[in-house]
């Protein structure tokens, strides 16, 4: 709720110039029953109609201005929530997009997702509520009550009684409702789940027959659904005939008390006519207010959730001079003693304590200008860390990378990954053209960008589409084939002319042929580029200048292919079974 | 899911048939809808006596001080409590049936459509996105569920209302009733041309909030690249361009749209002050009293609510047609074709199986399989290799009959295989694919997914020939483990093993690896199928592949180009001939 207001504080005076256009509308309206009581009290029966139509003037004055200021101040509270959100989502978005990789795993990118679009219209319609029903209801309820009390206190004391009461139920009801629809959507999202499952599956599960089992499955969680749905629905359907019958207990006491009043010379007839119409403003503000504060709780549990991004202090930033480590070697790129745990400094999340066993361990290893390192290793070994703590998306927990003698902490990140052209693995392209995916955002002529897609391979393919490196590429990529995809990824690492280029198993599309021509444009053209290939196929990298071998986030053996071959029986073993003994 | 409160008028395209399909829904449950039809316009009829006592009530206390008639008071103001609690209850009974139709026909739906879709070919699902089936179920049904709910009854209760009212209001004063009948026109003309003015801004908003969805969707999921090549500020521009958008037609929208409420009460108000007016001038002249007065302002307070409603009624029922249109449209997908009337059950397989001849293509015009022919002998090792795109899967989607072919003949132990059930020739075969599948329960239950009743002794076992089992036990739940969605907390080597895991468990006498171990370091990758070959000894593999040494020992290797076996023979055979599978090989050593 903090961080709405904060960002409303931008706008505080168009907000209060809102709340008081609806300030005064909202009394103006609840002078309209006055006018109409005194008209039938006083005027009617004085038979003085020229004042009947002065009153009758005097409330279609009333009711055209309400609705002039309701309209002004509705506006104005929409523009107000309109640009509120829109902050909103530009600090949520910049904040999303520079978290660092430790941050983003902690969210995960679904929820990242979701808070940008559903969380954040949450809020805004929030807003936009807060100005308008959030301002009139209660205006209405405590106006009424002053103009009932003025009208005639006696009859206003029932008005006194029964709110509360209404209170009471409304409330009890929603403590109840809020948390029943939670249970439907955690109902629904089953369905959804399993829908899903058997969507993507749909071979697995006719290939085993398994259709009755999960027409089983999916029933149970059908039922259960519909029970919830049930529930909620009937719970939530209730306030409103409560809410009519207090109402109307209300007005029979009325008529009542006020015939005896009026029998007695207390009150006249009219104010009970005019106690009929406050009663029900009062009751459809208090309906209102009810609505109010359910979107309230939801805004609230959405805001906390847009919160918790947008208070990450995104980026590493560099550190100061004294704290860097410092090297002798000067080598481009340097792994001295690195030890990294991905759960290291938070783990908070339960389920993550069972795994302390380290991403890497004691890695050290070093690449001179213009050399090349192949990383080979199991499922699960830490090729890919490696690549993590040399961008710096994360820190190593122990010892220290450098790059070009100088520790990676001490670089501004922005400058530090400017050295490099990366593909990763399961690596995006966008919905654009693909000579904006392969120049993405930086300042590179065409012909840069055809050079690379020579280099890449993906030149022949390109150019074969009518409109060549202007056309446009599905979400995802979806309309290229998977060889494709990685070799216009390719395109993008190499077009800058990196002095780093890094390659996490970037051509497991491709077929043989293509990946070793792919290989030897490379080398070719960029010799001057330190390159580091991670791979599954030995035949990948094993022309490199060093290749490593890594076991459970340990080094299993370094140094060239025949060096290996000798020295290493992992490396050996991988070799063999890939390339078979006769070769 | 698309924000609430976005309604978008979509007319359906057969309203008409699409009512008569959903009235078959309601059918089940005529006598209750019947019996809450009775009874609300019952409530209706009651509620509206309301005003009318009240009316009268006040007339009796209007006597003035000293001649009130208690007696005539308190007889109306009684009968009126009675009348407004009496409908009361039957508006809150009401609803409650209400929520069990509506909610009950929602679950027939869901159940519906589930078992359609175990019914469908797996073509309509390489053919439709998940994320538009399931918006099916989450988001259509649901609005024609909401829709049944509260607009069925809003409507039949709106016009009671409506006509009662209008009834009253002749009744009480007819020179009055002139008033309403002048501003309702006026209200429901009002409507219709704010409805025509907003519905393209608000059609404009939804369009602009999918934009930006999509946008960060696409985005954040690139996120890590975006970082790599510093191109932050770049995307943050170009996403502050798509966010003025939307905010921009969310202002353009709502700015129309928020006139709507005020003008209407604005009309409403008038109206009052037109028959306060004209009320107290006729009350001057004694043709109606100050109760009728009251009365009548009160029924024409009910009289505007539903007319002001309608409207948006009307919307409601609209798109819940198109809701339920989407639906139906799913529910009469063509079926998989049922198994031939003389189809037998595949027993005691053998394993040999014979492709002739066989032509097929995704879509009609498009043949990706010419005449493709191969035999493979019961026990035998069968390896297809080729680019990307040669058709490969493909095979696997015939010999399986996910996909019939459309010309030449698939024959399973020397029978036709549609003289099979599908059921019983699917169940011959296990399969790996490429695409590795997990569901949302524990690691035992998707390792035991194929057999059922499987013991705790059996499935350890199968783990620990795919070497999946250490990994498992260092799990704090080891077996136990639930997998969440996706699989995401397990890598996509482990989850390969897995199913290779649930493969060997089920017992088949052939086997279909279709890329089975390409995330599998190859370390790894040998240990399990030389555990696979074992297992499999006297039965027939299909084995795709990228990694030519995985196959290398096949019996039988066939090289497919284009649709067409372009080569087939053992690799020696293969090799020798210096054709396009040695040149495939020799890449690798490039």
């Amino acid at each position: 709720m903090k961080l709405i207001l904060s960002y409303m504080k931008k706008y505080r005076w168009t907000i209060v110039l809102a709340l008081v256009l609806k300030l005064a509308a909202t009394m103006l309206e609840l002078l309209l029953p006055y006018v109409l009581e005194y008209t039938i009290d006083v005027a009617a029966p004085a038979k003085d109609l020229p004042l009947v139509i002065v009153c009758g003037v005097v409330m279609i004055v009333l009711a055209v201005l309400t609705c002039l200021l309701n309209i002004r101040s509705n506006r104005t509270a929409i523009r107000n929530s309109s640009r509120t959100a829109y902050d909103i989502r530009r600090d949520l978005f910049f904040s999303s997009l520079h978290l660092s990789g430790r941050q983003t795993d902690e969210v995960g990118l679904a929820s990242l997702i979701s808070r940008m679009t559903t969380d954040s219209y949450n809020v805004q319609t929030f807003a936009q509520i807060l100005q308008t029903m959030g301002i009139r209801a209660p205006i209405t309820v405590i106006g009424g009550i002053i103009v009932t009390v003025s009208m005639d206190v006696g009859l206003a004391s029932i008005l006194l009684v029964i709110l509360p009461i209404m209170l009471v139920v409304i409330i009890s009801v929603s403590l109840r409702g809020i948390p029943l629809f939670d249970r439907v959507q955690q109902r629904i999202d089953a369905i959804v789940r399993i829908m899903r499952e058997n969507i993507t599956g749909i071979r697995v599960v006719k290939a085993l027959s398994k259709e009755e089992y999960e027409r089983q499955r999916y029933h149970e969680a059908n039922e259960q659904m519909n029970r919830a749905d049930r529930k909620a629905g009937i719970v939530m359907s209730l306030p409103g005939p409560l809410m009519s019958a207090a109402l109307n207990i209300g007005l029979t006491f009325v008529i009542l008390i006020g015939a005896r009043r009026v029998n007695n010379g207390q009150t006249q007839p009219g104010v009970i006519l005019a106690f009929l119409t406050y009663f029900n403003m009062i009751l459809f503000s208090i309906m209102a207010i009810n609505r109010v504060f359910m979107m309230a709780s939801r805004a609230n549990a959405s805001a906390a959730r847009i919160g918790a991004v947008i208070s990450q202090s995104p980026e590493p930033v560099p550190l100061p001079e004294e704290q860097l480590a410092k090297t002798a070697s000067s080598d481009l790129i340097v792994f001295d003693h690195v030890t990294f745990n991905y759960n290291a400094v938070n783990s908070n999340a339960g389920s993550k304590e069972d795994e302390p066993q380290p991403a890497l361990t004691d890695i050290s290893f070093s690449i001179p200008k213009g050399g090349s390192l192949g990383i080979i290793g199991a499922t699960g070994s830490g090729k890919t860390t490696i690549i993590n703590l040399l961008m710096r998306f994360y820190d190593a927990t122990e010892g220290n990378v450098f790059i070009g003698g100088k520790d990676v902490r001490g670089y501004d990140v922005k400058e530090l990954r400017q050295k490099f052209g990366t593909v990763f693995q399961n690596d995006v392209i966008f919905a654009d053209t693909l000579e904006s995916n392969i120049r993405f955002g930086r300042s590179l002529s065409s012909e840069q960008i055809r050079s690379a897609g020579v280099d890449a391979l993906a030149d022949p393919f390109i150019s074969a589409y009518s409109d060549g490196y202007r056309h446009t590429a599905a979400i995802k990529g979806a309309n290229l084939s998977g060889g494709q995809r990685q070799r216009v990824l390719i395109a993008r690492a190499l077009a800058a002319l990196p002095e780093i280029l890094i390659l996490d198993d970037s051509s497991s599309a491709l077929d043989y042929r293509t990946d070793a021509e792919l290989r030897h444009a490379i080398r070719e053209h960029h010799s001057e580029s330190t390159t580091v290939i991670i791979a599954q196929r030995v035949s990948s990298i094993m022309g490199l200048d060093q290749i490593l071998m890594l076991d459970e986030g340990r080094i299993a053996g370094l140094g060239t292919h025949s060096q290996l071959m000798e020295s290493c029986p992992q490396y050996r073993s991988v070799y063999e079974t890939q390339m078979g003994e006769e070769v | 899911m698309p924000p609430r409160g976005i309604t978008v008028m979509k007319k359906p395209k057969d309203a008409r048939g699409t009512l008569r399909k959903l009235l078959k829904y309601l059918r089940r449950y005529q006598p209750i809808l019947l019996l809450v039809l009775l009874f609300s316009v019952g409530s209706n009829i009651l509620s509206l006596l309301g005003p009318n006592l009240a009316g009268k009530a006040v007339n009796e206390a209007a006597a003035g001080a000293g001649h009130v008639n208690f007696a005539a008071v308190k007889y109306y103001a009684y009968r009126m409590l009675l009348v407004y609690m009496i409908s009361s209850v039957i508006t809150i009974g009401i609803n409650i049936v209400m929520m069990y139709v509506s909610k009950g026909i929602a679950r027939n739906m869901r159940r519906d459509v589930f078992n359609k879709l175990m019914r469908l070919p797996v073509s309509f699902f390489d053919r439709n996105a998940a994320g538009d089936i399931i918006s099916r179920v989450s988001y259509d049904i649901d609005v024609v569920s909401t829709c049944l709910a509260t607009d069925v009854v809003a409507i039949l209760t709106s016009f009671v209302t409506v006509l009662g009212s209008l009834i009253m209001m002749l009744i009480i004063s007819p020179l009055l009733s002139v008033v309403i009948l002048v501003t309702i026109p006026f209200s429901i003309s009002y409507t219709v041309y704010m409805r025509k003015k907003t519905q393209p801004r608000f059609a404009k908003r939804s369009k602009a909030y999918g934009t930006m969805n999509g946008f960060v969707e696409e985005m954040l999921s690139g996120q890590k690249s975006i970082q790599a090549y510093a191109y932050e500020d770049q995307v943050c521009a170009d996403f502050d361009r798509v966010n003025h958008g939307a905010a921009n037609a969310y202002y353009d929208a709502d700015y129309y749209g928020s006139t709507m409420g005020p003008t209407m009460g604005c009309i409403n108000n008038i109206s009052l002050a037109l028959v306060g007016m004209l009320g107290s001038a006729l009350y001057m002249f004694g043709s109606v009293s100050l109760g009728q007065i009251s009365s009548f302002i009160l029924y024409s307070r009910r009289f505007s609510g539903p007319i002001n409603e309608i409207a948006n009624i009307i919307n409601e029922l609209f798109s819940a047609l198109s809701a339920a249109e989407r639906v139906f449209n799913l529910l009469e997908e063509t079926e998989e074709a049922a198994d031939a009337a003389a189809a037998a059950e595949l027993k005691d397989v053998k394993g040999d199986v014979e492709l002739q001849h066989v032509s097929f293509g995704y879509d009609p015009g498009k043949t990706i399989l010419h005449d493709l022919s191969l035999r493979a002998d019961s026990g035998k090792l069968i390896a297809i290799v080729g680019p990307t795109g040669a058709g490969k899967s493909t095979i696997i989607n015939l010999l399986m009959r996910f996909y019939d072919a459309q010309g030449g003949m698939i024959c399973v132990d020397e029978k036709e295989i549609h003289s099979y059930t599908r059921s019983s020739l699917r169940g011959a075969y296990a399969m790996v694919l490429q695409d590795t599948w997990l569901f949302n329960g524990t690691i035992f239950d998707n390792i035991a997914y194929g057999k059922e009743g499987a013991t705790e002794e059996e499935v350890i076992r199968a783990a620990k020939v795919a070497h999946i089992h250490p990994f498992i036990m260092r799990l704090p739940q080891g077996y136990q483990t639930v997998i969440s969605d996706n699989g995401g907390n397990i890598s996509k080597g482990q989850k390969q093993l897995l199913t290779i895991a649930r493969a060997m468990l089920y017992d088949a006498r052939m086997l279909i690896l279709d890329e089975a171990t390409s995330n599998v370091d190859t370390g790894t990758e040998r240990q399990v199928q030389d555990a696979m070959r074992r297992l499999m000894q006297d039965k027939t593999c299909f084995v795709i592949a990228h990694r030519l040494s995985t196959i290398k020992n096949a019996d039988l290797i066939l090289v497919v180009n284009d649709g067409d076996v372009v080569e087939q023979g053992t690799h020696e055979e293969l090799m020798k001939k210096r054709g396009f599978y040695h040149k495939l090989y020799s890449a690798q050593f490039e």
